[in-house]
C-alpha cells in the first residue's frame, strides 16, 4: 500500500506502520509551531525582529533583550505550547474514551474542578499561603472531582454516557459553589479569580515551566504507548472486550491520564476554554483516525492555538493584558461553529 | 411508573391545594427575613399603605416585589423546562442545561458592556435573541450525526454552547472590571434587587405565552409518540416546534433578562409535576407553573438564611438542590438506554 | 463428538429478571451451529455470555474444556471472536484501519506491524472482497459491505471459533445471503467453528450443521436441522403453526407458516416433499 510505510526489525521484534501523511504533516506543523513560537517571542509592547530573537536565543545576540526574552516572553510562550499541548491531548483521550466528539475536559466537569480548588484557595488561603500553591490546590481539585465523578457513575462498571451526564451534573455544581465564593468574597479577590478562570499566563516564569514539564514529560510518551488500545477502544466496549481488553482498567488509566494533563495545565494557566474541544478535531481533519498519529499532531495544534491565542491577548489591547482564556474561546468557538455546518451539509 | 394523583378530580383538587400553597408561600416570602414582618403589617401596606411606616416601606419597595418576581420567573422556567422536555423528549433538557440561559446571559452582557444598552426593553429583546440563538445552535449541533437527536447529544451539545458563551462573556468581564461586581451577582441569578419596572415589560409575553402554552397540552402529547407518528396523526409537527420553541424561548429569556441564570428549576419541577399527574401535558404545564413558582420562592426564602448576613444568589440555591437531582437522574433514569 | 465450547448449569440475569435458568450447551468443534428462538427468548444472551461480554450470575462456562474466567482475556481473543449486534465504527475510520485492529490481542506496543499482521489483515480484506475499498472510510459503505468489513475484523483476529450476533439483520436477502455464504466457505475451507445468532430459521436450517432452539430460559431442542425443526418445535418455540417441507434446492426443511394469505393453487403436500 502507497499511503503506509512499515517499519520492521528483521525479527519482527520491533514493527510498525506509519501513514505517510501523517509524518508529514507532522514535519510541517512542526516547522509552523517553531515559527510561531518566534513571532510569538518578537511580538509585544516592544518588537523584537525575529531574526535578532533567533540570535539570542542560540547565543549570538548582543544581550540587549535579555530581560524581555529570557524573564518575560520566553517562560510565557513555553507555558503557553505546555498548556495547549496537554489541554489537546487531554480532549482527545477523552473523546477517544467517551466516543463522542463534544467530550472535553471543560466540559465534562474536570476543568470545573480545578477551578473550584483554585477559588477556594484563592479566596480563603491567599493571605496565609505561598501563591506558589494555588497549581497544587488546582490539581487536588480536579482529582477529587474527577474521583467523585468517577465513583458516582459506578453501576456494576462504568458507561461513557454515565460519565459524562454526571460530569455535567458535578461541573453545574462545582461552578455553582466558585460562583458562591466569588459573591461573598471581597472584590480583589473577586477580580483576581475571575481572571484565572478565565484562564491566564500573565506572570508565567520558567519556574512554573519546569513545574509543568514534568507532567507532559510522563504522561505523554504514556499515552503514546497506550494508543493502540485507545484505537480498539473506539470501536466501542463490546468490540474492545471481544478482542481482549479489560475495558474497565483502560478506562480508569486513560481518565487519570486525562485527568493529569489538564488538571496540571488548568492548574498553571486557569479555565482556558475550548482548546481540549477543538484541537483533536483539528487534527483528525489533517491526518485521520490512527491515535498515534493523533497525539502528536494534537499536541502540536494545541499548542499552536495557545500560543497565538496568547499573543494575540498581549498584544491586541495594549497596553492591556488580557486573559488569554478569552481568545482561545474566541480562535475554538468559530471553528466549532464550523463543524457544525459542515457536518450539516454532509 | 406510579401516578400519585391518577383520577381527573384528584388533580383538580391537587392544583387548587398547590394553590394554596403558592399562596402561603408567598406571604411567608412577604414576612420573613432579616426584618420579620408582622402579617397584620403586610394586610395593612396593601390596603392602608403608610409611607411613613418603615415596614409598609420596605413590604412595598422590596419583599412584594421580590415574591412577585420569584413567583414568575419560577413558573416561567418550570414551563419551558416542562416544554423542552416535550420538544426534546429527553428528561434532561432544560434551559440552563441546553446553554438558553447562558446564551441570553452573553447578549446582555455584550448589550451592556458593548453598546452600552441601558432600557429594560431592549435587554428583554436582546435576551430573546440570545436565548434564539443558543436554542438554535444547540438543536442544529444535537442534530447532527447518524443518530439524531439522542438525549446524550443534546446535553453534550447543550454544555459545549454554555461552555462558548460563558467563556466569551466572561472575557467581556475582565476587560471590563468595574462592571464585574455589579454585573455578577445578577450573572448567578437574584431576584432581590429588582423594581417592579423590570417584570412590567415582559409579564404580557409571558402571560400570553403561558395561555397558548397550555392549549396546547393535547398537541404536545400527541408530539410525544414521535414525529412520525405525530404526522401520520395529521399533525403539522413542525408548525408545533417552532410554536414551542417560541414560547421556551420567550419564557426562558424573559426570566434571565428579569433574575439572571437560575438553573434547575425547569429540570426538577416537570419531573415532579409527571410523577404526580403522570404524563398528560394538558395537567403537567399548569401543575409546573405553580410548582415552580412554590420551588423558588421557597429557594428564596432559604437564601436569606444560609450564609447570614450575607444573602446567597439564588441561582446558586438551586443549583446546590438541583444538580444532585440532576446526577439522581442521570443514573436512574438513562440506566436502561446509557 | 468433540466440543470447544460448553455451558454447564448457566444462571445469567438482567438486574432482577432471569433470562438464562440453568442452561446446558456444549457447542460442537468444526460445525456451524445456529441459535434459534422466539424475541426475547435469550439466544442473544447466551451467545454473548460465550463471549463473556455478559456476566453469569452462576454456572460455568468453558472454552477448551479450561474455565473461560480462569483464561486471561487477551488469551481468549486469541481463541474467539465475537461480533455483537450493530457494531458502529467512529467516523472517518478507514477499512484497513478498522480491520487492523483484529490483531489486537496478537500484538504488543513494539510489534504494532509484523509480516504476519499484514499477510493476515491482507487476506481477511480478499476474503471478504473488500480489498479495493480498503482505504475508504467505514462509515460511507453500504450496509452489507459494512458488516463484511466488521466480519473481517473477526476474521483479522484469526481465531478458530467465531461468534456473531444477528450478523444479517438490516440486510436485503442478496446480502443475508452473501454474507451467510461467506461464513459457510470460512467453516468449510477453513475449517473454523461458526456459532451465530439468526431470526431466519429458513436459511437457519439451510446452513446450520447443528441448531440450538431456546425457549423459556432452557434449550429446547438441538441437533441436526432435518431431525430438530418439526412443526411440533417450531409450535412450542415460536407458538406459530406450520408446514415443514423439503427446500427444493437443498433439501433442507423449509416451515411455510400457516396464518392467512391469498391462495393462488393448493399444491400436494408430496409434490414439494413434505417432511
Amino acid at each position: 500500500m502507497p499511503n503506509y510505510v512499515s517499519v520492521r526489525t528483521k525479527t519482527n521484534r520491533i514493527s510498525f506502520q506509519i501513514a505517510k501523511r501523517t509524518a508529514w504533516i507532522l514535519l510541517l506543523l512542526s516547522l509552523l509551531l517553531i515559527l510561531i513560537t518566534v513571532l510569538g517571542l518578537s511580538a509585544g509592547s516592544e518588537f523584537i525582529h525575529p531574526v535578532t530573537v533567533v540570535k539570542e536565543l542560540l547565543g549570538y545576540g548582543n544581550g540587549d533583550y535579555d530581560f524581555v526574552l529570557h524573564t518575560l516572553r520566553l517562560p510565557r510562550v513555553l507555558m503557553a505550547l505546555l498548556v495547549g499541548a496537554a489541554l489537546g491531548v487531554a480532549g482527545l483521550i477523552l473523546q477517544g474514551i467517551i466516543r463522542n466528539p463534544l467530550a472535553a475536559p471543560d466540559i465534562i466537569g474536570i476543568t470545573s474542578g480545578a477551578s473550584m480548588g483554585a477559588i477556594i484557595f484563592i479566596v480563603y488561603f491567599m493571605g496565609s499561603v505561598s501563591i506558589q500553591f494555588l497549581p497544587l490546590a488546582a490539581i487536588l481539585g480536579a482529582g477529587i472531582v474527577s474521583f467523585i465523578i468517577y465513583l458516582l457513575s459506578w453501576r456494576k462498571g462504568v458507561t461513557p454516557i454515565r460519565m459524562v451526564l454526571i460530569g455535567i451534573g458535578i461541573s453545574a455544581l462545582a461552578k455553582a459553589v466558585v460562583t458562591m465564593l466569588l459573591v461573598i468574597s471581597n472584590v480583589a479577590a473577586t477580580t483576581k479569580a475571575y481572571l484565572w478562570l478565565t484562564g491566564s499566563l500573565y506572570g508565567a516564569n520558567m519556574q512554573d515551566v519546569y513545574l509543568l514539564l514534568p507532567w507532559l514529560v510522563i504522561l505523554m510518551p504514556l499515552t503514546f504507548i497506550l494508543a493502540r488500545t485507545v484505537n480498539v477502544k473506539e470501536l466501542g466496549d463490546e468490540i474492545a472486550i471481544g478482542l481482549g481488553v479489560k475495558v474497565q482498567v483502560y478506562r480508569l488509566l486513560f481518565l487519570l491520564i486525562s485527568v493529569m494533563l489538564a488538571g496540571s495545565a488548568v492548574a498553571f494557566a486557569g479555565g482556558i476554554a475550548f482548546v481540549g474541544l477543538v484541537a483533536p478535531h483539528m487534527s483528525r481533519m489533517l491526518v485521520g483516525r490512527s491515535f498515534a498519529g493523533l497525539i502528536p499532531v494534537t499536541a502540536i495544534i494545541g499548542g499552536i492555538i495557545v500560543i497565538v491565542a496568547d499573543m494575540v491577548a498581549r498584544t491586541a489591547f495594549l497596553p492591556k493584558d488580557l486573559p488569554t482564556g478569552v481568545f482561545t474561546a474566541a480562535i475554538g468557538a468559530p471553528f466549532f461553529i464550523y463543524l457544525l455546518f459542515r457536518t450539516r451539509n454532509q | 411508573m406510579r401516578i400519585i394523583l391518577s383520577s381527573t378530580p384528584m388533580k383538580q383538587i391537587g392544583l387548587f391545594i398547590s394553590c394554596l400553597i403558592l399562596l402561603l408561600a408567598f406571604i411567608f416570602s412577604i414576612a420573613i427575613g432579616q426584618t420579620s414582618i408582622p402579617f397584620s403589617s403586610i394586610y395593612d401596606a396593601i390596603f392602608h399603605f403608610d409611607a411613613a411606616d418603615k415596614e409598609h416601606v420596605i413590604i412595598r419597595t422590596s419583599r412584594f416585589t421580590r415574591a412577585v418576581i420569584a413567583t414568575v420567573v419560577g413558573a416561567s422556567l418550570a414551563i419551558a423546562g416542562a416544554l423542552m422536555r416535550a420538544l426534546t423528549r429527553n428528561p434532561l433538557a432544560a434551559p440552563d442545561i441546553l446553554g438558553i440561559n447562558a446564551g441570553a446571559i452573553f447578549f446582555i452582557v455584550s448589550a451592556i458592556t458593548l453598546f452600552s444598552v441601558q432600557s429594560l426593553m431592549s435587554y428583554m429583546w436582546i435576551a430573546f435573541l440570545g436565548a434564539g440563538a443558543a436554542g438554535a445552535m444547540v438543536f442544529f449541533l444535537g442534530s447532527l450525526g447518524r443518530d439524531g437527536l439522542t438525549p446524550i447529544k443534546i446535553v453534550l451539545a447543550g454544555a459545549a454552547i454554555t461552555a462558548l458563551f460563558v467563556s466569551f462573556t466572561q472575557g467581556l468581564l475582565v476587560i471590563d472590571e468595574q462592571g464585574l461586581q455589579s454585573v455578577l451577582f445578577w450573572l448567578a441569578g437574584s431576584v432581590s434587587g429588582r423594581s417592579i419596572e423590570m417584570l412590567v415589560p415582559v409579564l404580557p409575553f409571558i402571560l400570553g405565552v403561558t395561555v397558548v402554552a397550555i392549549f396546547m397540552g393535547r398537541s404536545i402529547n400527541i408530539l410525544q409518540s414521535g414525529d412520525d407518528i405525530a404526522k401520520g396523526l395529521g399533525q403539522r409537527t413542525m408548525l408545533t416546534k417552532i410554536t414551542l420553541g417560541i414560547i421556551i424561548i420567550i419564557l426562558a429569556g424573559s426570566s434571565v433578562a428579569v433574575a439572571g441564570s437560575i438553573g434547575f428549576i425547569g429540570l426538577i419541577v416537570p419531573h415532579m409535576a409527571i410523577q404526580l399527574v403522570g404524563t398528560d401535558y394538558r395537567w403537567i404545564i399548569p401543575y409546573s407553573a405553580v410548582l415552580g413558582a412554590i420551588l423558588l420562592l421557597s429557594a428564596d426564602i432559604a437564601a436569606r438564611y444560609v450564609i447570614m448576613p450575607l444573602e446567597m444568589p439564588i441561582g446558586v440555591m438551586t443549583a446546590l438542590i438541583g444538580a444532585p437531582f440532576f446526577i439522581y437522574i442521570a443514573r436512574k433514569g438513562l440506566a436502561k438506554n446509557a | 463428538m468433540k466440543h470447544v465450547l460448553e455451558a454447564q448449569n448457566l444462571h445469567v440475569s438482567y438486574g432482577e429478571n432471569l433470562i438464562l435458568e440453568d442452561l446446558n450447551l456444549q457447542i460442537p468443534k468444526g460445525k456451524i451451529t445456529v441459535l434459534v428462538g422466539a424475541n426475547g427468548c435469550g439466544k442473544s444472551t447466551l451467545l454473548r455470555t460465550f463471549a463473556r461480554l455478559q456476566k453469569a450470575k452462576s454456572g460455568e462456562i468453558f472454552l477448551d474444556e479450561n474455565k473461560l474466567d480462569a483464561i486471561s482475556t487477551k488469551e481468549v481473543a486469541k481463541r474467539l471472536a465475537i461480533l455483537p449486534q450493530g457494531p458502529v465504527a467512529p467516523e472517518g475510520l478507514t477499512v484497513q484501519q478498522l480491520i487492523k485492529q483484529g490483531r489486537y490481542p496478537h500484538q504488543s506496543w513494539l510489534k504494532q506491524w509484523s509480516t504476519e499482521d499484514e499477510k493476515i489483515v491482507n487476506n481477511a480484506l480478499a476474503v471478504t472482497q473488500m480489498t479495493e475499498f480498503a482505504d475508504r472510510p467505514v462509515d460511507a459503505l453500504s450496509g452489507g459491505q459494512r458488516q463484511r468489513v466488521w466480519i473481517a475484523m473477526t476474521l483479522a483476529q484469526k481465531t478458530d471459533l467465531i461468534l456473531l450476533d444477528e450478523p444479517t439483520t438490516y440486510l436485503d436477502m442478496a446480502h443475508q445471503v452473501e454474507i451467510l455464504d461467506l461464513l459457510f466457505d470460512l467453516n468449510d475451507k477453513e475449517g473454523r467453528t461458526v456459532v451465530m445468532v439468526l431470526h431466519d430459521l429458513n436459511l437457519a436450517c439451510r446452513y446450520a450443521h447443528h441448531i440450538v432452539a431456546v425457549r423459556n430460559k432452557q434449550v429446547y431442542a438441538q441437533g441436526k436441522p432435518e431431525e430438530v425443526v418439526t412443526a411440533e418445535m417450531v409450535q412450542a418455540v415460536f407458538r406459530m403453526d406450520c408446514t415443514i417441507i423439503k427446500d427444493p434446492l437443498f433439501g433442507t426443511p423449509l416451515c411455510v407458516p400457516h396464518g392467512k394469505g391469498r391462495t393462488v393453487q393448493t399444491v400436494e403436500l408430496e409434490e414439494v416433499g413434505i417432511c
